[in-house]
């Protein structure tokens, strides 16, 4: 139940920013089919809102959605599927559907499997109805300031990095990557300030 | 094409490749502690550079409005442990509010 309030919550507040960025209503909903990773959305979307490039966007959202790679060589094992399910099963491997799997773990690979399953299928089917009530929303709004949606976009992206803040380190590096942002947002063409962070992500890692 | 149709559709492509990849290629190629490491940082790096650009820049401009408020109010509410739905719309009315009566 609260998973599904949570993941209705950010397809509307997905659906509404995208259309506020300029997208249509039909881009919206095909990103939430075909791209079905939250916070990849939410990047390219916010990229090209800001001004930046379609290849800032892509470079943005491609560059978050390599966990989703890490996911799948997780889940693969588990779920041994091939062909048409191989495909399916890609599609929904997300956050939610790896999480839950792996929260299951202890209980055997087959309740894993059911974990995934239900999450993976249940998030993708409420993701893109709330993103299709979100984006008719928008739509509907005019001027999106009145409503507040210009600082719900900041407040979701929020919401996902919080719970990765796990230690001292972590925040150091949000804020460092915050105020490099900002700094660079007049002096770079839209979106590289933003990608330029996840090369800062790279290098500290890689040394760390 | 229009930049948005080929965000739209570049992301979607790519963001599929990643995912059937990670089912598709060997465990050992993925699983170095220092990729595992990296992949935790890199979503910290992007989201935190998206929350302050998008909170503080409108085009290739710095500012500071209304969008301040709704910030602070969702920082606040992370503080107190709240749940997503209500951060999002603590923050939208909080800066709708600055916005309309402001």
């Amino acid at each position: 139940m609260s998973v599904s309030l949570t993941v209705g919550a950010y397809g509307v507040a997905f659906g509404a920013a995208a259309v506020a960025n300029g997208f249509t209503i039909l881009q919206s909903c095909l990103l939430s089919l075909l791209t079905f990773s939250g916070a990849s959305q939410f990047a390219v979307i916010g990229v090209l809102g800001a001004g930046g490039s379609a290849i800032s966007g892509i470079a943005t959202a491609s560059l978050l959605g390599v966990r989703n790679a890490l996911y799948g060589v997780i889940m693969a094992p588990r779920l041994k599927v091939h062909g048409f399910k191989r495909v399916i099963a890609a599609q929904v491997t997300i956050d939610e559907s790896t999480g839950v799997a792996l929260g299951q773990e202890v209980r055997g690979v087959d309740e894993m499997r059911k974990g995934f399953w239900y999450t993976g299928i249940g998030v993708f089917v409420f993701w893109n109805l709330f993103t299709l009530a979100g984006a008719l929303g928008a739509q509907a709004m005019g001027d999106i300031r009145a409503f507040g949606l210009d600082s719900a976009v900041p407040a979701a992206f929020l919401g996902l990095v919080w719970p990765r803040l796990t230690g001292n380190f972590e925040r150091v590096l949000a804020v460092g990557c915050a105020v490099f942002a900002i700094v660079m947002t007049p002096i770079l063409p839209a979106g590289l300030p933003i990608i330029a962070t996840a090369f800062i992500a790279i290098n500290v890692g890689l040394k760390r | 094409m229009t930049p948005f149709w080929i965000a739209t559709i570049g992301t979607s492509v790519i963001a599929f490749a990643l995912k059937y990849s990670g089912h598709s290629v060997p465990e050992k190629w993925l699983s170095h502690p220092k990729i595992q490491r990296v992949n935790a940082l890199i979503p910290i790096a992007l989201l935190s550079a998206l929350v302050a650009v998008q909170s503080f820049s409108e085009k290739s401009k710095l500012m500071i409005d209304q969008r301040l408020v709704g910030l602070t109010v969702a920082i606040i509410t992370l503080l107190l442990k709240a749940p997503f739905p209500v951060v999002v719309l603590s923050a939208a009315l909080s800066s709708a509010a600055v916005y309309n009566w402001l």
